[in-house]
């Protein structure tokens, strides 16, 4: 059972090549080079240079890790606001909807079909001066509104936005996956519904969230359209500071080096998060 | 005593998700409703209704390659990750094999993962290479994210795909080729069918990725972005608003035609 003709044997190994092989030259490869580059002396662009630490130290001296701190703020707050507004909804969908749920299901997806920075610039002429908010107040009661576009918080608004589908589906599937018997029986154990929500619900739907929980912060930590659309360049995220380094700035072995911090913190929490589930049981659920 | 309660909580549940979804198609009303005005500038309530910008934006050539660079990245993108994607899923759902764990979770990495870096590493990776980045090396950028998505949607249809149906075809005597046209295939169909729409949607609207991989070739989200950040015109709006609809034909479209084939098939037999 050695050699190369075995190692194919399995009709499964043979179905995974021609991804496998997309994956290996279009995600590890770049990934490990962006490891390379952020080794290289500032300012050159191959990677045939002696290495050296000088991006890394020069990101914690001139304070460019703030972006890197912006960006995991802005991205945890996304992902507590998103399930305190998707839960009940979840839970709805699941529970209290019946047969309405698959129309509303669907009502939710629609908007994903809108390229997302077509829906940030809604809000922008939602927000903005004479847009539709200020434009009705004053027009109805006659209230100037404050700014509230390009704040940080708008930036945050977008974020909570944009990636709400992405908390509410995983959350969806993860309430589905709890046995009605099961908070049945808590019930008529003598549970109060706090109690039914904490020891029954909560732990029992926990893939759902926690996939929801690190879907949304990922993409919030990689996000770059709304701070240029809704936070008029007023918040710095990493994206951002990545991004000038590469374009702008020419500098890409700094990028690079702001990418694999990035990158760091994000694949520590998917390994650790997707170590914990079995994925034949959470999508092969009927 | 707890029936008034339960019917409260449902209520409150209801109106919660009503203003949820208002809060979803917001944006996009407020798009629809700007592509509307007539004036050069948006100034809400809108005093002056008029569709001179979507003629305007119906007969430029500049929109009309854009969406030409768009539809291409989007046809190609569907036709090879549909592809990558269907013997993915089998690999992912159907077959056991060893390393199928760690297959599965490799499979997730690129959809675990900041999209902007991926654009600016895949820039990166593309310089290294040599390569001129057109809308083919984006072609290659959306297939990183897309397929795995794609196989993943798949494999979802793939788990409720029972195992003996093939070996019942092969007891029959048919040849393994005449096994897959006859059966993998046809009971497969909808998962590749979903795969496909979302392929395409995800192609077609993209921008983190389409942002750093197209080089001088120019896409619909692209374009509208920096024309977004260099000032107001009733054209980002109007073209907003066609992208959208040309996205909203194919998922409806897609789902029609999906109906009278299964609709056909069903009267065959």
């Amino acid at each position: 059972m050695s050699g190369d003709s075995s190692f194919l044997a399995q009709p499964g190994r043979r179905a995974a090549i021609p991804i496998m092989v997309l994956l290996l030259l279009g995600f590890v490869a770049p990934l490990l080079a962006v490891v390379g580059f952020s080794f290289m002396p500032p300012r050159t662009f191959g990677l045939w240079h002696e290495p050296s630490l000088e991006n890394y130290e020069r990101i914690f001296s001139d304070n460019t890790y703030v972006s890197l701190l912006w960006s995991l703020g802005l991205a945890s707050l996304t992902v507590v606001l998103l399930a305190l507004i998707c839960y009940p909804v979840a839970y709805g969908l699941v529970r209290v909807f019946g047969r309405w749920s698959t129309a509303l299901t669907l009502l939710f997806t629609i908007p994903l079909i809108v390229s997302e920075n077509i829906r940030l610039y809604g809000w922008v002429l939602f927000f903005i001066k004479g847009g539709v908010l200020p434009g009705t107040l004053k027009a109805l009661f006659g209230v100037e509104m404050g700014d509230f576009l390009f704040t940080p918080a708008a930036v945050l608004f977008g974020m909570v936005y944009v990636y709400l589908p992405f908390m509410l589906f995983p959350m969806t599937l993860g309430i589905a996956m709890v046995p009605n018997q099961m908070r049945e029986a808590a019930r008529d154990l003598g549970a109060s519904r706090w109690q039914v929500f904490r020891e029954v619900e909560l732990p029992l739907s926990t893939p759902g969230l926690m996939i929801g929980s690190l879907l949304t912060f990922v993409l919030a930590v990689g996000a770059i359209a709304e701070a240029k659309v809704l936070g008029g360049q007023r918040i710095i995220p990493i994206t951002h500071d990545i991004e000038i380094a590469f374009t702008y700035a020419q500098n890409w072995p700094l990028g690079a080096a702001l990418a694999v911090l990035l990158m760091l913190v994000v694949s520590v929490l998917v390994l650790t998060v997707l170590k914990r589930f079995d994925l034949d049981q959470i999508l092969g659920k009927r | 005593m707890s029936d008034s309660n339960y019917s409260v909580r449902h209520i409150l549940i209801g109106v919660w998700t009503a203003a949820v979804l208002m809060f979803v198609f917001l944006p996009s009303a407020t798009i629809l409703i700007a592509s509307m005005t007539a004036s050069r500038y948006f100034q809400f309530p809108i005093t002056a209704f008029g569709f001179d910008w979507w003629s305007k934006t119906f007969n430029s050539l500049e929109v009309r390659s854009l969406a030409y660079t768009s539809l291409s990245i989007a046809v190609v993108v569907t036709l090879i990750a549909v592809v990558l994607g269907f013997f993915g899923a089998l690999a992912f759902a159907r077959y056991d094999w060893r390393g199928r764990k760690l297959y599965q979770k490799f499979i997730l990495l690129p959809i675990f993962f900041p999209q902007s870096v991926l654009g600016l590493a895949l820039l990166l990776w593309f310089n290294a290479l040599g390569f001129t980045l057109s809308w083919k090396t984006a072609v290659l950028a959306h297939l990183v994210w897309i397929a795995p998505v794609v196989t993943l949607v798949m494999a979802i249809q793939v788990y409720s795909f029972d195992p003996s149906l093939e070996e019942a075809a092969t007891d029959l005597g048919a040849s393994r080729w005449q096994t897959f046209r006859e059966v993998t295939l046809p009971v497969l169909m909808p998962g590749i069918f979903s795969g496909s729409l979302f392929a395409f949607l995800l192609s077609w609207g993209n921008f983190p990725l389409s942002l750093f991989t197209t080089g001088a070739d120019n896409t619909l989200p692209k374009y509208l972005y920096a024309k977004m950040v260099a000032g107001y015109t009733p054209g980002v709006p109007v073209l907003g608003t066609i992208s959208t609809a040309a996205a909203a034909i194919v998922l409806f479209g897609g789902y029609l035609a999906m109906l009278l084939l299964t609709r056909n098939r069903k009267a065959a037999l």
